[in-house]
């Protein structure tokens, strides 16, 4: 099944675990799944109108989603997706 | 650039390692004395990509920050000693970067870098190197390198995570915008002040900064041009990521937007660089 890579930053949300499995058909299922097992994920990935937020990527394979059919792409088994924000280390946020 | 005319003796010994590389040899090593690298922030980022350029024999290195040594960055800022401590960093850096190679010519630029000053710091270098690793100085740094037509090596670290890229996009390469369109809300993101960094995680980044600088300037093999390099130290593993031009940048794309520098750290909600929080790059 598709598998979520969950970066450094957004760790605490999924119990330190680097990777998550979900049953999905497109990302936007894909989403709800993850956020169903660990629950913020939703809110760190989309905005109000439920569209990707602008300072955070997700990635399916190795391509932009937002570049392609942002959430309404399809997901396969084997795809891997990962979440990819922004980060800064170099200031006080 | 210009390259230099011919290299001493003493350049024959010290570049020998280079000139017997055929990628670089005498006419590569040549280019890179007459080459100029603008570094931002002499910081984790900037202390190992300052460093080993100055030791490859770029023949001038400019290198802007407006903070002074603190006791918590010596676990990563190689470029800074104890005795350090208090002093302006550019100071430091331009001290340790002239004995490691006297043929460079340093510029210690103690400025604040902001939408005043960025077009002039930026316009006498080849290429800008960005180790400053805050959003404000980021966004910044890829409009004003946009701006006037020159490369631009990007660089980032978290914890035990770090990113690189290469953007030329005067050339439609795409830019750190297409990426990222808008920079996070304050407070959404840690920084590594809050959530700490692993000392060599910045030398690891800070060095492939570095790599990719001087295959830039001698052309050599396939730059992170068009690709989005992720570090996972944890697992010490590198993934990559296609880096596409956004039709819809604001910057670089069909209809730009944005045409000339704007308040970055209004637009970010925060200051860039200051004295007391730069530090943590």
């Amino acid at each position: 099944m598709p598998q979520f890579r969950i970066p450094g930053p957004l760790r605490r949300l999924s119990d330190g675990q680097t990777t998550v499995d979900v049953e999905a058909t497109d990302l936007a299922n894909a989403i709800d799944a993850l956020d169903a097992r660990y629950p913020g994920f939703k809110d760190r990935l989309l905005d109000e109108n439920g569209e990707l937020r602008q300072f955070v990527n997700v990635y399916l394979n190795d391509e932009d989603v937002r570049l392609g059919a942002g959430l309404a792409v399809k997901v396969h088994e084997k795809d891997e997706i990962s979440i990819v924000p922004a980060v800064a280390g170099g200031r006080r946020a | 650039m210009v390259p230099a005319k011919s290299l001493t003796p003493d350049q024959v010994a010290r570049y020998a390692r280079h000139l017997i590389l055929p990628e670089v040899g005498g006419a590569g090593q040549r280019k890179l004395l007459g080459s100029s690298v603008l570094i931002l922030g002499a910081g984790g980022l900037g202390s190992p990509a300052s460093m080993y350029l100055a030791a490859a024999g770029v023949g001038k290195i400019g290198i802007v920050d407006f903070d002074v040594v603190d006791a918590s960055n010596l676990q990563r800022q190689l470029l800074h000693g104890h005795d350090d401590i208090g002093r302006p960093k550019v100071g430091s850096a331009a001290d340790t970067l002239r004995s490691l190679n006297p043929d460079v010519e340093v510029v210690a630029i103690n400025e604040h870098l902001n939408s005043e000053t960025a077009m002039r710091i930026f316009a006498p270098y080849d290429i800008i190197v960005d180790g400053t690793d805050n959003f404000p100085t980021r966004y910044l740094a890829n409009d004003a390198a946009h701006f006037l037509g020159k490369p631009l090596v990007h660089g980032s670290i978290f914890r035990f995570e770090g990113r690189l890229a290469l953007f030329d996009s005067a050339k439609g390469t795409g830019c750190y915008r297409c990426l990222f369109p808008e920079p996070p809300p304050p407070g959404s993101v840690q920084s590594c002040a809050e959530a700490g960094v692993f000392g060599v995680l910045p030398g690891i980044i800070g060095s492939m900064m570095a790599f990719e600088t001087i295959k830039y300037l001698l052309d050599i093999g396939r730059p992170m041009i068009g690709r989005y390099l992720l570090f996972e130290g944890e697992d010490m593993s590198f993934r990559e990521l296609k880096l596409r031009q956004n039709k819809a940048c604001p910057l670089c794309g069909e209809n730009p937007t944005v045409h000339s520098l704007i308040d970055y750290e209004a637009w970010c909600g925060t200051p860039a660089m200051e004295p007391s929080e730069a530090r943590a790059s």
